[in-house]
């Protein structure tokens, strides 16, 4: 009895020694070597200065940028979250329908029923970074024109869409999708040119 | 097409690795010599040298229990005062306050029970050192005291005339340094590589393109990830768990989430084959598995992907991220829920309510369907009792599994690990439902918020953890309700387990005879699958009937709350 209260106490703090503080150590170690970046956060830097993280999505609803989805905690990540709201919400199916009624009347979309999904729900970290490039092609028209871009910028706006959309990871895994701040941070730039 | 190829990799790569994985394992318990033991050896000998053990020396099943329950006592006590003091430990970086008592009781329980239910949230609660030296360790030895029970009872089962059931202490160091620890560090690496963070700086503040100040929090969560996801513990680093873009950032990440989730509870089933010397009755165990699990995700996309008159939409993207889509979305919430792991790719509490019932009826069924690392095995292990018991009523024959008879005791203990979690379901959410305490919590009106209140009973009883995460559950009445609910849902079904064990391993093995009823073909398969259902739906069909079914209905009508 004795024995055995003493080996549990001893075999727990070798268990909390080996992977408390060894294996996150270690793992530290190895990350901040091989994968600096992502490891640190996947942080953008511009003009020296960290304007976000390539991972973690911002709010936009500036006319002159891409929107980015709606989110439960106005992409305010501490903490992260989403509504929780089920199927069968009263309060959810208002914010879904004044969205749609939002995202159609700015970006002149006559059909409510081809809005992508994601621009009327909220996701699930409140953070999410994508949207699908349907949804970034529908709001060209509005951002050229907040922007008063020419015909050869708004060309110039497709192919930056083109460019950084991706399609399924190894062909395989994943829905098509677009990051939203790196679409924007080429929007900044194309008003530079 | 692309929803299908996904699933159809997702299944194969389950089928073929599940049985590569469970051999490994029983060379690694059974203290054969096989691949990690020239790499760790040395790791697991000095562990038996600094805690004492004679790693050769049996144990009976009271004294492998009593390390069980003593070892995990100690370990929720140190995870306990770990979060009351850590204003004054280090690595608090930001100077988060002391956890209140019943906040740290349910959270201590909770990753003790290998439940990782999260009534906080991780980026606003807890210090880096508690997360590592309290939680990533938990994380490991709650999936090892799993798997320690599963391979006493398969000892039980497979040996004859014997008290012993083998060493506790060695089965948590074989387990850890050979199993947990190596898969560990290879998907962290993976995870890291694809973006989830692992370092001890402070949370940075960021200013967006829009001009706001934006707090992005940091913190070595790829290596807590990596275990909460192998040791089916499910507890995220961060509140919105596997859906926050820095615990599972790409579709790649996801999908090997939703492998490791699985996979070493289904590779325990052939492990056991092995001890059994037997690998039809291995495949007979998983295919049941694998044709619940098939079951349920049909139901689930199905659900999901019909319209919701409601919002008016098909496959909403309410609570699901953009690059995981519908499909991956309800994949990873069928995986996690038959798992016992409970971590979360999309809010359960926002599914459509036959996809939200798949989810809780997998918890309800006691997380048999692969479940929990080595209690979803022990878990299935009782029904099989269960199933070959009315099959020998229905024969008028006296019951026997692996060439053991079955008698009155094992029964009486089977039947009590199947209802200690059932009446931790029914009566803590009716208590919950009919006070004011109970109610208080609430985010959904209606049969949602029964469904909400009948889900939390349901994942503590199954130490899942997933939620319907609109319930506030931090409050003194539901931390210890959820608490006390772990521990009868996790102990009320192990110490009958260690029980029969220590019985079953006294018997005699009888050679198998023209009149044995045969536990390894499709007969018996249909039969257990029938039992489980039975004893599941007569279980809970009522509260499911006023909760998720109801609210099928109204939504099809177009009825809000």
């Amino acid at each position: 009895m004795k024995t055995q209260i003493l080996t549990a106490l001893k075999f727990f703090l070798a268990m909390t020694i080996l992977t408390g503080i060894i294996y996150p150590l270690l793992m530290t170690g190895v990350a901040q070597i091989a994968f600096p970046s992502q490891a640190n956060g996947s942080l953008i830097l511009k003009d020296g200065k960290i304007i976000g993280s390539e991972l973690i999505g911002q709010k936009f609803d500036s006319t002159i940028y891409f929107w980015s989805r709606p989110s439960a905690i106005s992409y305010n990540p501490i903490p992260s979250g989403a509504s929780n709201f089920g199927p069968t919400s009263k309060a959810l199916k208002k914010q879904v329908d004044d969205r749609r009624i939002a995202f159609a009347t700015s970006n002149s979309i006559v059909d409510n029923g081809t809005i992508p999904p994601e621009m009327i729900f909220a996701s699930a970290s409140g953070l999410d970074p994508h949207i699908s490039p349907k949804a970034a092609l529908m709001q060209v028209d509005r951002i050229v024109k907040a922007r008063q871009f020419d015909t050869e910028k708004q060309q110039q706006i497709l192919n930056v869409i083109t460019k950084l959309s991706e399609g399924p990871q190894f062909s395989f895994f994943g829905d098509e999708r677009i990051n939203v701040l790196d679409l924007n941070l080429e929007l900044d730039r194309l008003n530079k040119k | 097409m692309n929803e299908a190829i996904q699933l159809i990799i997702f299944l194969v790569a389950l089928v073929l690795l599940a049985p590569i994985l469970g051999k490994f394992m029983a060379k690694v318990f059974m203290g054969e010599n096989h691949l990690l033991k020239p790499v760790f050896g040395w790791l697991e000998r000095s562990v038996y040298r600094v805690s004492g053990i004679k790693s050769e020396v049996e144990m009976n099943w009271k004294t492998y229990l009593f390390g069980i329950l003593l070892f995990n006592f100690i370990g929720m006590v140190f995870l306990f005062l770990l979060q009351i003091f850590q204003v004054w430990l280090p690595l608090n970086t930001e100077h988060l306050p002391n956890v209140s008592w019943h906040l740290a009781f349910n959270t201590a329980v909770s990753f003790m029970t290998n439940t990782n239910w999260q009534s906080y949230s991780g980026e606003n609660t807890l210090s880096y050192l508690v997360q590592m030296l309290g939680l990533t360790v938990q994380n490991f030895v709650s999936a090892a005291t799993g798997i320690a029970v599963v391979l006493a009872l398969i000892r039980g089962l497979t040996r004859k005339t014997t008290d012993e059931l083998g060493n506790f202490w060695t089965d948590m160091t074989r387990t850890v340094v050979y199993v947990l620890l190596p898969l560990s560090i290879l998907f962290t690496i993976i995870l890291v590589g694809q973006g989830t963070v692992q370092t001890f700086s402070h949370y940075i503040t960021a200013t967006t393109l829009q001009g706001v100040h934006q707090v992005i929090p940091l913190g070595p969560a790829a290596s807590q990830i990596a275990i909460k996801d192998l040791g089916t513990n499910g507890g995220g680093f961060f509140n919105a768990n596997s859906a926050h873009p820095f615990e599972n950032p790409t579709p790649f990440s996801n999908f090997l989430i939703m492998l490791a989730l699985i996979i070493i509870s289904a590779g325990l089933v052939f492990t056991y084959g092995h001890y059994a010397k037997s690998k039809r009755q291995a495949w007979a165990i998983f295919i049941t598995m694998l044709i619940l699990f098939a079951g349920g995700l049909a139901l689930s996309l199905w659900a999901e992907y019909s319209q919701n008159n409601v919002l008016n939409i098909a496959g909403n993207m309410e609570g699901k991220e953009t690059r995981f889509g519908v499909m991956n979305s309800i994949l990873y919430s069928v995986t996690t829920t038959v798992t016992s792991n409970g971590s979360v790719n999309c809010m359960h509490d926002s599914l459509s309510p036959l996809s939200g019932l798949v989810a809780m009826f997998n918890l309800m069924l006691g997380e048999i369907i692969f479940g929990g690392v080595g209690s979803g095995l022990y878990g299935m292990i009782i029904f099989v009792f269960i199933t070959v018991f009315i099959a020998g009523l229905m024969v008028g024959r006296t019951p026997e599994f692996l060439g053991k008879k079955v008698e009155a005791f094992e029964i009486k203990m089977a039947i009590l690990a199947v209802l200690a979690p059932s009446i931790v379901i029914k009566l803590f959410s009716a208590i919950a439902c009919t006070i004011p305490a109970g109610l208080a919590g609430l985010n959904n009106a209606g049969p949602h918020g029964l469904s909400e209140i009948l889900y939390a009973f349901s994942s503590a009883a199954g130490n899942n953890g997933s939620a319907f995460a609109g319930l506030n559950t931090n409050t003194v009445f539901y931390n210890l309700m959820m608490g006390f609910g772990m521990l009868i849902g996790r102990f009320g079904v192990i110490i009958p387990v260690m029980a029969i064990a220590g019985n079953m391993a006294r018997k005699k093995i009888t050679p198998e005879s023209a009149g044995t009823f045969k536990t390894d073909n499709w007969l018996f398969v249909l039969l257990l699958i029938g039992i489980i259902l039975i004893i599941g739906g007569l279980t809970f069909f009522p509260p499911l009937a006023l909760g998720p079914i109801v609210e099928h209905f109204l939504m099809n009508l177009g009825v809000t709350y």
